[in-house]
C-alpha cells in the first residue's frame, strides 16, 4: 500500500522556543514524510484533535520549558480516549534523563534529546512503520 | 474505529463518514489519497449511501476555492471566514493544499497554524494535503476528497491552493466559486497575475487593506476586472484586514450572493459539469499513463535502432480503447433491454 | 591631525574628566602580569604602524566618543567591571528570593529575574493553559503579593534589577514600583531594566499577547512613563539574544535587533517624544557565541551602526543617545547536553568574547543549562568564570584590546555592510513591523537555523561531544536540579488566598478604569495599571482587560 507517512510535529504548553520543532519538521520533510506543524502554544486537546483530523501515524512533541511530565502523558491519554492509540507519540526538547523512564511508561515511545542526529529519528519512524520498533 | 481499513470493515468507515465522525473522515481521505483498491469501493459506497443534495437542508455543499500568491494572508483570512461561517451555522471543512517537495516527495504543511482557531469545534474540519507532484496547485485527489467531505455533510468546503504563477488555474477544476486573495505592495506581480489569475476569480480580495498601497491596488484591480471578458458576472473587488477580522463578514455575504447569482444563471451547474468531466478525464489519464508505463516496460523506450515507437504505441492504445468502446456499447444495449 | 594628537585631545577632553569623576580600579596593577605597561587605549602608532588618522577616526574613534566602536565609556573596565548579572528565578517567589539573596552574597552586583511562562504571557497560575508550566522556567507572579515576597529584604534602592518580561512588561513594572513604595523607596531611586521588546517575541521567542499595533502602544506608554518618572530605568532592552538563539547568523542578529530598535524609535517619535529625551534609555541585549573573533566584531559593528543610525537617521546629538549600552548572555543553544562539563569551557570562551566586545553586563550560562535549570553549584561556576576573566585574564586592563587586529577590523566592517543590506531591505518592505507581519524576518532566521543544523548533521561543522569526539563515557546528570511538583499547588493556594483577602469592589473599579484607558488610543495605561496592582488585581485579570480591548496575536510561522 502506497500510504504516505504523515507526522504531526506539535508544541504543547506555553514555551515559544520552536527552533528544534521547526528543524525536525523540515528535516523530516526532506526525508520524504508529509509533516504537519502546529505552531506554538497548543493544548493536548487540540494536538489530539489535529492528529485525528490529519490522520497522522506519528505525533512528535517538542518542549523546552520542563512541563513534559504533565503534558506528554496527557496527549497519549487523550489519544487513547479517542481510540487512536495506534498513533505513535515521541518527544524531544530539554528532558532530563531521569524523566525518560516515566514518560515511556506513560506511553511516549521515544525521547530524543538535543543533538540527536535526524537519522536516528528517521530510523525510529521506519522501525515503527515496519512494526519492529524497539523503544529508544 | 479500526486502525487499518480492510474490505471487512469498510462499511464501518462509510457509516462513520456519513455520521460526520472526524476519525472516519480522516481515514477515508487517507484512503482516497492512496492507490488502494479499497479507495474505489469506498467512493462507490459513499456515493450510494450519501444523502442527495436535493434532500439536504443546506441544499448541498458549496465548494469555495481560495488562491493567491504566498504571503497574501490566505490562511489567516480563511480562519476568519470559517469563524463567520460558523456563526451563520454552517458546517465548514477546509482543505489546505501545499506543494510536495520535488526532491524528497515530502511536504511541510503549516497552513492550519494560521486558520486553526476553532479548537475543538466539531463543526469545523481542517485537513492539510500535499500536492504530491501534480501541477496546477492541487492534489490529484482533491476532488475525490471533496466528495468525501460532501458525504460527511459539510455545507461549506473551502479549498486553499498553493498560488504560484499559472498554477492557480487548477482550482477551477473543483470550485463553485473562486476567490483570489492579493496583498498590496506586490504591485509588480499584478502584471503577471493579469495573464492567468485575472481570468479565474469571481471575487478579488485585497487583504492587508490598511497598508498605504492598498488603494492603488484596488484601483488597478477594478480596472482589470472591467476588462475581463470571460466572466459571466463582473467580478467584485473587496478589502479585508484578515488579522483584525475587518471586512470578513462582508466577504462572507458576498460569497453567498455570488453563489446565488451564479446559480440563477445556470453557471454553477455548468461549472460542476465541467469539473466532473475534467476529473473523470484526469482519472482516465492517470490510468492510461499507467498503461503506457507498463507498455514501455514491455517494449522498451526505443527500438534497438534507437527509433521511438510513436506509431506502434498509438496503434496499440487505439486498439485497446476500441475493445473498451465495443464492450461499453454492448452494455448500453443490455441496459436498454 | 596625527593620531597621537587625537589621543591627547581625547585624554584631555573625555578621559581625564571621566577619571576625575570616577577613579580607575586599584584592585590590581593596570599592567600585564609581568609588569609591562598597558595603554588605557592602544592605537596603531603604539605598535609602530602608520594609519590614516581620518579613516581611523571615522571607523573607530576613541572609547566614549562617536562612533563608539571601541566602547561606550572612556575607561571601560579600567574604571569598573561589567555588571555580573545572573538570570535566576524558579518555583515560588519565596524560593527565588532565597536564590537572589544567595547570589548577592556571592558577589553578584545586579539581579535578573526570570518569570515562568504563564507570567510572561499574562495568565494566572490557575488558568487552564498554565497547567504544568507554573514555576518551571522562572518564578510565578500572579499578583503584587508574590512580588512583595520576591524582593523581601532586598532594598530596591541598592540593587539594579533586570526583568525579562515583554508582553506584560507594564504590569510587572507597576508591581515593582508598588513594592518600592511599600519599602519607602521613591521612584527616582529605582535602577533596572524591563525587556519590553515585543517585536522579537513575534519572530523568535514566542511570548506575545497582543497584535503589533497595541503592543507598540504599550511600549510607547512605558517609554513616556519612564521618561517622566523613572530617570534611572531602562525602558527597553532590545534583544538580539533570542533572535540568535532561534538560529540566526551574527549578521542577522545585529540587523534585526537594530531594525527592531528603529521601529521603537519611530513609534516613540510619533507620540511626540524627542529622540534625545528617550534614546539614552534604550538598552540592548546580545548573545555571545563560540566564534570568538566574529562575536567581538559583531559587538563592535553593532555599536558603530547604532551611533550612525541615531545620528544620521534620527538626528540625535546627545552622546548618551548615541552610545549603545548592552547586556550579554552567553549562548544557550551553543551548549551541549552531551558531556555537559565541557560547557564550562565553552561558557568561558563565550564570556571572553562578550568582554572583549565591551559588554556592560553579563550573564554566564551554567553547564547544565541544556539539561535542566541550573543547580546552585553550576551557577557558582558560571559566576566564577566571569570573575576569573575580570581578575585574572588581564583583558579588562586595557580598552578594546582586539582593536587593530586586521581580521577583527575587517570582520567588523563586513558585519556592518551585510547588516546594512538587511536594513535597506526591511525599509523597502515598509519597516520592521511589516517585515515581521509578512514573515520575511522569520523565514530568514529559519533558513539560517536549518542551514546550521544541516551542517552539523553533515559534519561540516564540528561540535565536540556531539558529532565528533563523542566516545567518552556519558556523564550522568543525577545531580541536575529537579522541579518540585508541589510548586504548582502552593502557588494556586496563594493565589486563592490573595483573591479572598482583597477588596473585590476596588479591584473591579480599577480594572474598569484600566479598560476605559485602554480603549482610548491616546490615553496612557501605566497609571491605571499601577492602581490595579495596588489593589492586588492579578496579572491575569489585568491582561484579560487588555486582551478584551487589544485582541490577541496569531502566530506567523514562516516555512
Amino acid at each position: 500500500m502506497s500510504e504516505k507517512t504523515r507526522i504531526l510535529i506539535a508544541k504543547p504548553g506555553l514555551d515559544g522556543h520552536d527552533r528544534g520543532a521547526k528543524y525536525i519538521a523540515r528535516a523530516l520533510r526532506d526525508h520524504g514524510y508529509e509533516v504537519i506543524y502546529t505552531g506554538i502554544r497548543q493544548t493536548p486537546e487540540s494536538i489530539v484533535n489535529i492528529a485525528i483530523q490529519e490522520d497522522v501515524q506519528f505525533v512528535g512533541l517538542s518542549l523546552l520549558s520542563g512541563a513534559h511530565n504533565e503534558l506528554f502523558p496527557r496527549v497519549v491519554e487523550l489519544l487513547r480516549a479517542e481510540g487512536a492509540e495506534d498513533i505513535v507519540v515521541f518527544g524531544g526538547g530539554i528532558i532530563p534523563d531521569y524523566d525518560i523512564p516515566g514518560l515511556k511508561e506513560a506511553g511516549v515511545r521515544a525521547v530524543f534529546p538535543p543533538g540527536t542526529p535526524i537519522a536516528e529519528v528517521v530510523q525510529f519512524i521506519e522501525q515503527c512503520r515496519t512494526g519492529s520498533a524497539q523503544t529508544t | 474505529m479500526p486502525h487499518r481499513v480492510s474490505a471487512d470493515n469498510l462499511s464501518d468507515l462509510v457509516r462513520g463518514v456519513l455520521a460526520g465522525k472526524n476519525r472516519a473522515i480522516a481515514r477515508a481521505i487517507t484512503l482516497v489519497e492512496s492507490a488502494s483498491p479499497l479507495r474505489d469501493e469506498l467512493l462507490e459506497q459513499l456515493r450510494e449511501c450519501a444523502e442527495p443534495a436535493s434532500h439536504r437542508a443546506d441544499g448541498g455543499s458549496r465548494v469555495i476555492g481560495i488562491t493567491g500568491p504566498p504571503g497574501a494572508g490566505k490562511s489567516t483570512l480563511i480562519g476568519e471566514l470559517v469563524a463567520v461561517a460558523r456563526m451563520a451555522g454552517e458546517k465548514v471543512a477546509v482543505l489546505a493544499v501545499d506543494p510536495s517537495s520535488p526532491f524528497s516527495g515530502g511536504a511541510l504543511l503549516g497552513d492550519r497554524l494560521r486558520m486553526d482557531r476553532h479548537g475543538l469545534d466539531p463543526g469545523v474540519y481542517i485537513r492539510s494535503m500535499a500536492s504530491r507532484g501534480r501541477t496546477g496547485g492541487l492534489s490529484p485527489s482533491a476532488l475525490e476528497t471533496v466528495s468525501v467531505l460532501t458525504a460527511a455533510g459539510f455545507g461549506t468546503i473551502i479549498v486553499e491552493s498553493v498560488g504560484v504563477g499559472q498554477s492557480e488555474v487548477g482550482i477551477l477544476t473543483l470550485a463553485d466559486l473562486v476567490l483570489v486573495v492579493l496583498n498590496p505592495g506586490a504591485g509588480d506581480e499584478i502584471q503577471a497575475l493579469k495573464a492567468g489569475v485575472m481570468e479565474i476569480g469571481d471575487i478579488y480580495v485585497v487583504n492587508k487593506a490598511d497598508y498605504p498601497e492598498a488603494e492603488s491596488m484596488v484601483r488597478t484591480l477594478h480596472a482589470a476586472v472591467r476588462e475581463s471578458i470571460h466572466a459571466v458576472i463582473e467580478p467584485r473587488v473587496l478589502r479585508t484586514i484578515a488579522t483584525a477580522g475587518t471586512g470578513v463578514e462582508a466577504l462572507h455575504r458576498e460569497i453567498g450572493e455570488r453563489l446565488e447569482a451564479l446559480n440563477e444563471r445556470g453557471e454553477l451547474e455548468s461549472r460542476r459539469r465541467r469539473r466532473i468531466t475534467t476529473a473523470l478525464q484526469e482519472i482516465a489519464g492517470d490510468l492510461f499513463s499507467e498503461w503506457v508505463r507498463a507498455w514501455i516496460e514491455r517494449h522498451g523506450l526505443t527500438d534497438p535502432q534507437g527509433g521511438v515507437p510513436f506509431g506502434k504505441l498509438r496503434r496499440e492504445l487505439a486498439a485497446a480503447l476500441e475493445t473498451i468502446t465495443v464492450r461499453e456499447g454492448c452494455m448500453d444495449e443490455e441496459d436498454a433491454k | 591631525m596625527s593620531l597621537q594628537k587625537e589621543r591627547l585631545r581625547w585624554q584631555r577632553e573625555v578621559a581625564d574628566p571621566a577619571v576625575s569623576r570616577h577613579k580607575e580600579r586599584k584592585d590590581g596593577a593596570l599592567t600585564t602580569s609581568s609588569g609591562l605597561p598597558l595603554e588605557r587605549v592602544s592605537i596603531p602608532d603604539d605598535a609602530g604602524y602608520a594609519t590614516d588618522a581620518g579613516v581611523y577616526m571615522d571607523r573607530l574613534g576613541f572609547p566614549g566618543e562617536y562612533p563608539f566602536t571601541r566602547g561606550v565609556q572612556p575607561t571601560m573596565y579600567r574604571g569598573r567591571y561589567w555588571t555580573m548579572r545572573q538570570y535566576a528565578g524558579f518555583g515560588t517567589a519565596r524560593e527565588s528570593n532565597e536564590r537572589f539573596r544567595y547570589l548577592l552574597d556571592a558577589g553578584q552586583t545586579g539581579l535578573s529575574v526570570a518569570f515562568d511562562l504563564p507570567t510572561q504571557i499574562g495568565y494566572d497560575s490557575d488558568h487552564s493553559l498554565s497547567y504544568g508550566e507554573v514555576g518551571k522556567v522562572g518564578v510565578a507572579v500572579d499578583s503584587l503579593a508574590d512580588m512583595e515576597i520576591l524582593f523581601d529584604s532586598i532594598p530596591l534602592d541598592q540593587v539594579s534589577t533586570s526583568m525579562t518580561i515583554n508582553a506584560p512588561a507594564a504590569i510587572l513594572l507597576a508591581m515593582y514600583i508598588a513594592v518600592a513604595e511599600k519599602q519607602g523607596v521613591s521612584r527616582d531611586k529605582l535602577r533596572g531594566t524591563i525587556q519590553n521588546d515585543i517585536l522579537k517575541e513575534y519572530v523568535a521567542r514566542g511570548t506575545f499577547m497582543f497584535p503589533p499595533a497595541p503592543s507598540m502602544r504599550l511600549i510607547t506608554n512605558t517609554f513616556s512613563f519612564c521618561t517622566r518618572e523613572l530617570p534611572q530605568w531602562n525602558s527597553i532592552s532590545i534583544s538580539g539574544y533570542h533572535i540568535r538563539e532561534a538560529g540566526s547568523t551574527a549578521v542577522q542578529e545585529v540587523a534585526f535587533t537594530l531594525a527592531d530598535a528603529i521601529a521603537y524609535v519611530e513609534a516613540a517619535l510619533s507620540t511626540g517624544l524627542t529622540v534625545d529625551e528617550f534614546a539614552g534609555r534604550l538598552s540592548f541585549f546580545f548573545s555571545a557565541g563560540s566564534d570568538l573573533l566574529e562575536e567581538v566584531a559583531k559587538f563592535r559593528a553593532a555599536r558603530r551602526m547604532w551611533a550612525r543610525i541615531l545620528k544620521e537617521r534620527f538626528g540625535a546629538t546627545s552622546p548618551k543617545s548615541l552610545a549603545m549600552r548592552f547586556h550579554t548572555q552567553t549562548t544557550g543553544a551553543g551548549l551541549t547536553a552531551q558531556q555537559p562539563d565541557n560547557n564550562v569551557v565553552r561558557v568561558a570562551l563565550h564570556a571572553l568574547a562578550a568582554v572583549l566586545g565591551g559588554t556592560q553586563s553579563l550573564h554566564t550560562n551554567s553547564r547544565d543549562e541544556a539539561l535542566s535549570l541550573p543547580t546552585e553549584e553550576s551557577v557558582q561556576i558560571a559566576l566564577r568564570t566571569q570573575q576569573i576573566i575580570a581578575l585574572e585574564s588581564g583583558v579588562a586592563n586595557t580598552v578594546d584590546p582586539l582593536a587593530g587586529s586586521w581580521v577583527v577590523e575587517s570582520l567588523t566592517d563586513e558585519i556592518e555592510r551585510r547588516a546594512r543590506e538587511y536594513l535597506d531591505r526591511i525599509d523597502r518592505e515598509g519597516g520592521m513591523v511589516r517585515a515581521i507581519e509578512n514573515g520575511m524576518v522569520q523565514q530568514e532566521i529559519e533558513d539560517a537555523a536549518y542551514r546550521y543544523q544541516r551542517e552539523v548533521e553533515e559534519k561540516e561543522r564540528l561540535i565536540v561531544g556531539v558529532n565528533c569526539h563523542s566516545n567518552d563515557r556519558s556523564v550522568s546528570c543525577h545531580d541536575v536540579m529537579r522541579h518540585d511538583p508541589r510548586v504548582q499547588q502552593a502557588q494556586l493556594d496563594r493565589l486563592a488566598e490573595v483573591k479572598s483577602q482583597r477588596d473585590g469592589a476596588a479591584v473591579e473599579r480599577t480594572l474598569r478604569t484600566l479598560r476605559e484607558a485602554a480603549t482610548d488610543p491616546a490615553a496612557d495605561v501605566m497609571d491605571p495599571i499601577i492602581e490595579c496592582v495596588r489593589q492586588y488585581a492579578t496579572l491575569g485579570e489585568i491582561s484579560q482587560e487588555l486582551r478584551a480591548v487589544f485582541g490577541e496575536h496569531q502566530q506567523h510561522a514562516g516555512m
